[in-house]
């Protein structure tokens, strides 16, 4: 198990690694600077206050130096200056991962609370109407993009309650508070949902019709047993493994959810910081996020071998 | 119609700012801003997201009258000078300024700081701005000399009535001579109304009551917050559910304009020309656009009320260089523009001539000439480019649009790497000296097409000299006239937006021909 859990930590130093590269190098390929940019809101460009511009951001230095510098700061905990606020990075990101994360949590909780158990439903009661009712929802929650299922969700709260569930840095009351969040967690974590029902059910149908399920059943052992203990801990690991995946796509959806819903979280920031060519920012960011799907592709591998005892004995 | 639609406007105007009598104190007034500031300082950035959130931070030497719905070279009014003096020849300008003024920090204002800030700007003393978009404004300043703490003169080289237009814009605030010029960019200190408190990037503004702002009982509010929010939807949701006061400055289309309104009849709303124009960008150093006659046949395909009723529902504007009237102040009387070849009302026959033109150069329905337009990627860019494009089709060109990033655009722009481009740009003041200067001279870093004639740029210093409004305007047509003749950068639209608030918000001041230069803040109040 140990020789296991270190052969995957060096493997995520490896993707850690290649992933500075890739995005290091991604950054600067994309045409144009930050130079670029800051003279666009001024409507001109001066030559020679862009070059000293970019003399002073270091961006005339090799590439090879300006990734040494990039690295050499990271392992020294300096995360660099913001090009564009001219702030830490750390102050510029601290104060928003918890918004995202929080967003992200509630999330992957809705997704997996409301897919698990619909999907169960659905395989335990295939070709009822429940059944027929519940695929057309994952069907519709699959098919929508976010930003169209984000406005809509507004639209109807706008219309039908009369407020507004975006996000508000001093909420006045502990249910605006709890819809700030609610709401689009629930809108990023519909197409999850949609997509781990649509998993456990083909898989619970799998598996209910394996012997040992049928053979659980003639022991006499109760519906509800045979279905959670029997049936759903076997059909459960390629839903973990979605969840594991779905956590890296969340993010996609986040970047569309904190624009709709006006959320300071580090989705939005990390485009924001994009279209800048703030690469500090960017840089930094990126690797956070790189860490934190690593680490939950890590949490997921880990799981599997919990809940499948077969892993852990073969490795 | 358009007159009397501009007395209301007017009225309009004049009706936010007469509301001066019953005054509350306090509240915080919540306002919708478009996009994340490149930065705090005025100085550095030409955007209104900029100008808007941080104008009332600062204080000018002088402003335009925040009573007069227009802003105008004769009514400019004192603000941190009490008085100003020409002398007799008109080349020295001397400003007595204001005593008791303190900055946010504590520190005293003097001579000093305005000297510190123009020889910044002028570029006397380098090196301390990262940008300086509007240098070429100042160009006519000889040097500036202080004669105790409260006196400052400025010595022109010519002179230039114009030039307190300039003072008086949002675009030239005093700065303190004790902060460098980095820190303004992230924490602004001033004398203005509000102090600065918070910039949060992509997420926020707030500035806070300045308790020892120098004019007696004001400003009203306690605070201002600006919240980010980049999705125009949200932002028409969160202004209709009454989540904030006001929108951002000409944020919303004529066409968001009314659907605001139609659902929250109770919103008050303004349009007013954001000093933003479309305007085509043709490289005459590439050929065939060296010919003088394919830029002419060009300027001539072009049907401005299409693109204003396409793009705007007839709200926008034709006009050349100058915003047009009835805001505008400088912008051709109709009946001159009628005489201005492309701008008839017979499109078709102006269309004519230009197929004439390209025919005569060997191009026609079976040989078209191929371009490529290039635009920056965003819709008030993208979308008057696929009218320009369909325009020229009518004459033998055949055009191929080529969205550009914003990182792409102005480099590419400063380079000259373009060969015809569609452009939109403002101007913070409506004033020829500044149209002129900033886009049109020789060399000029807004001269995108490098564009150049000796002749001109003679008449442009003509006219900035002139005392006599009447004379000079006439001249003015007549530049302006000779610019679109010669296809220096032909003018499709000028921009009108709109700007909403709630009834709750009184003291606005804002003028018809300017969105730049009343943001100060220092009259609103809340009744709520």
């Amino acid at each position: 198990m140990l020789q296991y859990l270190l052969r995957r930590l060096m493997l995520m130093t490896l993707t850690l690694f290649g992933v500075s590269i890739a995005i290091f190098l991604l950054l600067r390929i994309a045409p144009g600077n930050i130079a670029d940019i800051l003279f666009d809101s001024a409507g001109m460009v001066d030559p020679v206050e862009k070059q000293e511009m970019i003399r002073q951001l270091g961006l005339d230095l090799p590439l090879w130096a300006q990734y040494v510098h990039w690295m050499s700061g990271l392992f020294h905990g300096d995360f660099g200056y913001s090009y564009v606020s001219e702030k830490p990075v750390l102050e510029e990101v601290l104060p928003r991962i918890p918004i995202t994360a929080r967003l992200a949590g509630l999330a992957l909780t809705f997704a997996v609370c409301t897919g698990v158990p619909f999907g169960v439903i659905s395989a335990v009661r295939q070709n009822s109407w429940i059944d027929y009712l519940l695929r057309v929802f994952s069907l519709v929650a699959l098919s929508m993009p976010a930003f169209w299922l984000g406005l809509l969700v507004l639209m109807a709260f706008v219309n039908w309650a009369g407020i507004l569930p975006i996000y508000d840095e001093n909420p006045k009351t502990w249910t605006a508070a709890a819809l700030m969040y609610l709401v689009p967690a629930m809108t990023v974590g519909s197409r999850s949902s949609a997509l781990i029902m649509r998993l456990t059910r083909s898989s619970m149908l799998e598996t209910l019709r394996q012997d040992y399920v049928r053979t659980a059943r003639s022991k006499g052992l109760s519906e509800i047993a045979v279905t959670f203990v029997h049936a759903l801990r076997n059909a459960v690991l390629p839903v973990i493994t979605t969840i594991g995946i779905e956590t890296a796509f969340l993010f996609g959806g986040l970047v569309v959810t904190e624009t709709v819903y006006n959320i300071p979280g580090v989705a939005r920031f990390l485009v924001e910081a994009i279209r800048w060519r703030d690469y500090p920012m960017v840089q930094n960011l990126v690797m956070f996020i790189a860490v934190v799907v690593v680490t939950v592709n890590l949490i997921v591998d880990m799981a599997y071998s919990f809940v499948d005892p077969r892993i852990r004995l073969r490795s | 119609m358009k007159s009397s639609r501009f007395v209301m406007a007017v009225a309009c105007l004049l009706g936010l700012s007469s509301a001066a009598f019953a005054q509350k104190q306090g509240g915080t007034l919540r306002v919708t801003h478009r996009d994340n500031p490149p930065s705090a300082s005025i100085w550095e950035e030409a955007t209104i997201s900029t100008d808007m959130p941080f104008m009332s931070v600062f204080n000018n030497l002088v402003v335009f009258d925040p009573k007069s719905p227009v802003d105008r070279l004769d009514r400019v009014v004192p603000e941190l000078a009490t008085s100003w003096a020409w002398s007799d020849n008109d080349t020295t300008l001397t400003f007595n300024l204001r005593h008791g003024v303190t900055w946010h920090d504590g520190k005293p204002f003097t001579s000093a700081d305005v000297k510190c800030t123009w020889d910044m700007v002028t570029g006397v003393t380098p090196g301390k701005l990262r940008k300086n978009p509007r240098k070429t404004w100042w160009f006519n300043i000889k040097d500036i000399v202080t004669d105790g703490d409260d006196k400052v003169i400025f010595h022109l080289k010519d002179p230039q009535p114009s030039i307190m237009a300039m003072f008086a814009g949002g675009f030239s605030p005093v700065y303190p001579c004790h902060v460098p010029a980095n820190e303004m960019r992230t924490h602004p200190i001033g004398t203005g109304p509000f102090m600065f408190e918070s910039f949060k990037q992509n997420e926020s503004i707030r500035l806070v009551r300045n308790p020892h702002y120098w004019k007696k009982g004001q400003p009203y509010l306690d605070a201002i917050e600006f919240t980010i929010i980049p999705n125009r939807s949200t932002m028409m949701l969160a202004m209709a559910t009454g989540k904030f006061d006001l929108t951002f400055s000409g944020e919303l289309t004529p066409e968001l304009t009314k659907t605001l309104q139609a659902q929250v009849p109770q919103i008050q709303c303004v349009m007013q020309p954001t000093g933003t124009q479309g305007n085509l960008l043709v490289n005459r150093e590439k050929p065939p656009f060296d010919n003088p006659l394919i830029r002419k046949a060009m300027g001539l395909a072009l049907d401005r009320k299409a693109f204003s009723d396409i793009l705007s529902r007839g709200v926008f504007q034709p006009g050349g260089a100058n915003m047009p009237p009835p805001e505008g102040f400088w912008g051709w009387s109709k009946e001159f523009m009628e005489t201005v070849p492309g701008y008839s009302a017979d499109v078709e026959k102006s269309r004519e001539q230009a197929r004439q033109i390209m025919k005569s150069l060997g191009y026609g329905p079976d040989n078209p000439l191929k371009v490529t337009v290039s635009t920056r990627n965003i819709p008030s860019y993208r979308d008057a480019t696929v009218i320009f494009i369909d325009h020229l089709k009518t004459i033998y060109i055949q055009g191929e649009m080529e969205p550009l990033d914003a990182a792409v655009w102005y480099a590419r722009l400063a380079r000259k790497d373009f060969t015809v481009g569609m452009n939109v740009q403002g101007t913070g003041i409506d004033d020829p000296d500044v149209q002129f200067f900033e886009n049109y001279l020789c060399g000029s870093q807004r001269n995108y097409t490098s564009y150049c004639n000796a002749d001109l740029e003679k008449l442009f210093h003509q006219q900035s000299r002139m005392k006599d409004i009447d004379a000079r305007r006439k001249l003015v047509w007549e530049i302006d006239k000779r610019l679109q003749e010669d296809g220096a950068r032909p003018v499709m639209y000028h921009e009108k937006d709109g700007t909403c608030w709630w009834p709750r918000v009184h003291g606005l001041e804002m003028a018809a021909n300017s969105i730049y230069n009343h943001w100060r803040f220092d009259t609103v109040w809340l009744d709520q």
